[in-house]
């Protein structure tokens, strides 16, 4: 067993590291050197950078626009993303949908949409959650039915669907087929977010950002071929998309990015007439944060490691959505307890509290939704007991 | 020993309680949050009519001449709907502040129209290098020669104080910074020149104001008790604002569980009550029995709060305020979990609870803060 980088892959390192430093624009270099929140116009403006370089979607293969990196090299271009504080880009076109439609969909849908997620000139947003199917997705009730003149027709309402107020298209699971088991009648579609009969009622977070919606459908038109792949296949088609990129689900390097920017509020933090990384307790309580990190951390990098052998990702792999989000929160926890008096503040001008501490209180807030979405934990812990531990039904 | 209550404390709880779920319902909360005081003086005039600002006041003062007991019942009511009149900073905190070191004349003069309802006051001792050390005091407040005083410093995060009627701020009249000794309590009214109140914005949909005093001169009366002896009097306030917060606390986190085992019986997924699935069923037991952990140890801050012996007193208030920030730590955060994506939004109320108990939890010293204390004070350490 050796844990170092081979010489290229520390040289790739450098690289990008240096590429990205050098690519990242002022303004928002500043804004992440606090931690700051970033709107949609700024995030999709990190997008365009990175497509300049080619780096929007290091998991795509090169035949489709990707730069063509092994795992390790993904990995590592992640690590140092997530350790210069950079936008997350929106995931719905190119981790979710594009990955989808290079392995499910057909060339002419291939050619119409992955060029402008990889550009950034198309915005997807993600219609799977119904407000009675959540944890049972497939339950769900949006009726898309066939008008025999070359459409299908939509009805019904998607929710939770995040900044669909910003999207181009959504990607839909509907229902096509209402008899028989409920996975087996699902369809994957692709719509155009301006259809007539399409309304977005975007409604607040915790966090006090719109981050979703509600989506409702109403005799909405949707040409044929935007039906990915075949009738009543689009349960499978989900599903093998949850398989992406295990390894970046844990979310390591953001917690690490955390953990950091823990420390330096503590450091800027009084107590006791000393800085508050000084002292002994809330050392301890950091240290033992960070070497709960350090066991993710390991876990990942064996699924990193396993991944690049070309091996199926191993039992270890289950456990990063588990408790990498469970870490995330902690942070959250943390750093709010850290900041003491300052973390009742809310959205308060600039200067109330310190820069640093500014996007925290709502990011505690909005952070509760990691252990929800993508598969809440408790679904997660479901299909570990079940299909991981063999435990009987 | 005898936990129940007396007829005249269930008396004052029942009235509590049925104005609470009757008359101030999460939405009225939700209405006030959007305005600029976040309360509502026509309803805080309608408690000190009732009585119910007055509880442990004297008779002098228009009080009932009861005691903390009986404010921190009311609070606990009020919590469980997120009555936002700021019962908490006017009563526990300032009010015991003025009752402790308020002449007779002082009292009257600030402490009687605010157990009418007439005003609103808020202790502002919080600064920013002191953590939750509140005898670590830098403001500082020197004597002239006609004998008024003149302040300068800064109080940040001042929970109402954007609306409060008269500020009970702390200043050092003399000592080194973080001495015990040397610490007065002075009353600031806000018309009071070179006051500057920033107005801000609490998480959880509060008012308050950072305080910036410049050269602000006061009265000679405007000092509470003697100079460079307020620091038992703001000891005490803080004291008794932490029973006041585990009390809020002990009624927000029953509404809380109240309201996820409802939702666990209405949802339904995969075809049943999601109620009925044994993990979350467990869940829910684990979150029962933190909810009533923070009430035993909220009912024991109610007792232990007026306790002449001060570790005596400290003790069980540190163990409280750490209950509430663990033990109600885990019930708001499952709670949320248990409600899945609509628990993330804000038309939903269980966020609301999610960030009022993070409040509770910070304010008068967190968890940290009292867990040290707790380890600090005498008779910890085993005698030999
Ligand atoms: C911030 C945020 C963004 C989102 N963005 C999108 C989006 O863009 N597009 C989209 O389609 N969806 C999105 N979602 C929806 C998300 O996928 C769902 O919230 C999630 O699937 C859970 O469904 P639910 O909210 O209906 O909760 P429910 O399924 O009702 O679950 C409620 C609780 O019950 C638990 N539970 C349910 N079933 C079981 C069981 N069998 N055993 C044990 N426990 C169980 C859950 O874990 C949860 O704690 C988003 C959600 C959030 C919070």
């Amino acid at each position: 067993m050796d844990m170092t980088y081979s010489p290229e892959h520390e040289a790739f390192r450098r690289e990008v590291r240096a590429g990205l430093r050098a690519a990242m624009p002022a303004a928002l270099r500043a804004k992440a050197e606090v931690d700051a929140h970033f709107e949609h116009d700024e995030i999709m403006q990190w997008h365009r950078v990175l497509a300049s370089k080619g780096w929007v979607a290091p998991h795509w293969p090169a035949a489709y626009g990707g730069p063509g990196w092994d795992s390790t090299r993904r990995f590592i271009f992640a690590e140092e993303l997530e350790a210069m504080g950079a936008p997350v880009l929106s995931p719905f076109g190119v981790s979710m949908v594009g990955p989808l439609l290079i392995q499910f969909g057909n060339e002419q849908q291939k050619a119409r949409y992955l060029p402008k997620i990889l550009s950034g000139e198309e915005v997807w947003c993600q219609g799977y959650s119904e407000p009675n199917s959540g944890s049972d997705l497939a339950s769900l009730q949006l009726r898309a039915v066939d008008d025999g003149a070359g459409h299908f027709i939509l009805d019904g309402q998607k929710t939770w669907t995040t900044y669909a107020q910003y999207a181009d298209h959504i990607f839909v699971l509907a229902r096509t087929q209402p008899e028989g088991k409920p996975q087996a009648g699902i369809s994957f579609i692709l719509c155009d977010m301006k259809t007539p009969g399409i309304t977005v009622k975007p409604f607040l977070t915790t966090g006090g950002t719109p981050a979703f919606c509600e989506t409702w459908f109403e005799g909405v038109k949707v040409p044929k071929e935007n039906l990915v792949g075949e009738l009543n296949q689009g349960w499978t088609y989900a599903k093998a998309l949850l398989g992406h990129e295990r390894t970046l689900v844990a979310g390591v390097g953001i917690s690490s990015r955390m953990i950091r920017r823990i420390k330096l509020i503590a450091k800027d933090t009084w107590l006791g007439g000393r800085p508050l990384l000084e002292d002994a307790g809330y050392r301890a309580k950091i240290a033992r944060l960070e070497i709960q990190l350090e066991a993710l951390k390991m876990a990942n990098y064996r699924t990193v490691a396993a991944a690049q052998l070309g091996h199926a990702p191993g039992p270890e792999s289950s456990i990063l959505k588990l408790r990498g989000t469970e870490i995330q929160q902690a942070c959250f926890d943390l750093a709010m307890e850290i900041m003491g008096h300052d973390s009742l503040s809310w959205n308060n001008p600039e200067g109330t509290i310190p820069a640093r501490e500014q996007s925290i209180a709502p990011q505690f807030n909005y952070i509760r939704a990691a252990t929800i979405y993508a598969g809440s934990n408790e679904i997660q812990k479901n299909i570990i007991a079940k299909f991981i531990l063999g435990l009987p039904a | 020993m005898n936990f129940e209550l007396s007829d005249d404390q269930k008396l004052l709880v029942d009235t509590v309680q049925s104005f609470a779920r009757k008359d101030s319902p999460t939405t009225r909360f939700r209405e006030l949050r959007a305005t600029e005081e976040g309360f509502d003086r026509g309803v805080w005039r309608q408690m000190g009519e009732l009585g119910w600002l007055g509880v442990m006041f004297p008779e002098a003062v228009g009080g009932a001449g009861l005691g903390v007991q009986e404010a921190t019942l009311v609070l606990e009511q009020l919590g469980a709907t997120l009555v936002p009149e700021p019962y908490l900073e006017s009563v526990l905190l300032a009010g015991t502040a003025l009752l402790h070191a308020g002449s007779d004349a002082q009292q009257q003069r600030w402490l009687a129209p605010m157990v009418a309802g007439e005003t609103v006051l808020t202790l502002a001792h919080t600064e920013r290098q002191a953590r939750f050390d509140a005898f670590d005091v830098s403001t500082r407040a020197e004597r002239r020669a006609d004998g008024s005083w003149l302040l300068t410093g800064e109080k940040t995060l001042v929970p109402v104080g954007h609306a409060a009627d008269a500020l009970i701020v702390s200043a050092r009249t003399n000592g080194a910074q973080r001495d015990l000794d040397g610490i007065s309590l002075f009353v600031v009214e806000p018309s009071a020149t070179g006051l500057e109140r920033q107005r801000l914005e609490f998480m959880d949909g509060h008012k308050g104001a950072t305080l910036r005093l410049r050269d602000v001169i006061v009265p000679p009366d405007a000092l509470l008790g003697e100079a460079g002896q307020g620091w038992k009097s703001l000891e005490l306030a803080l004291d008794h604002g932490a029973a006041g917060t585990c009390a809020e606390g002990a009624g927000l986190l029953r509404a809380v569980l109240e309201m996820t085992r409802h939702y666990l019986t209405e949802r339904k997924q995969f075809g049943a009550p999601i109620g009925s699935f044994q993990a979350l069923q467990h869940r829910c037991v684990d979150m029962f029995v933190e909810v009533e952990l923070a009430k035993s140890t909220a009912i024991l801050a109610m007792i232990k709060a007026s306790a002449a012996d001060v570790g005596e007193r400290q003790r069980a208030l540190s163990a409280a305020k750490v209950t509430l920030a663990t033990s109600g730590g885990f019930v708001v955060r499952q709670a949320i979990q248990l409600h899945g994506g609509i628990g993330v939004t804000d038309e939903h109320d269980v966020g609301l609870y999610f960030k009022r108990h993070h409040t509770l939890s910070t304010l008068c010293g967190d968890e940290q803060y009292h867990v040290e204390r707790f380890a600090r004070l005498p008779g910890f350490a085993p005698l030999d």
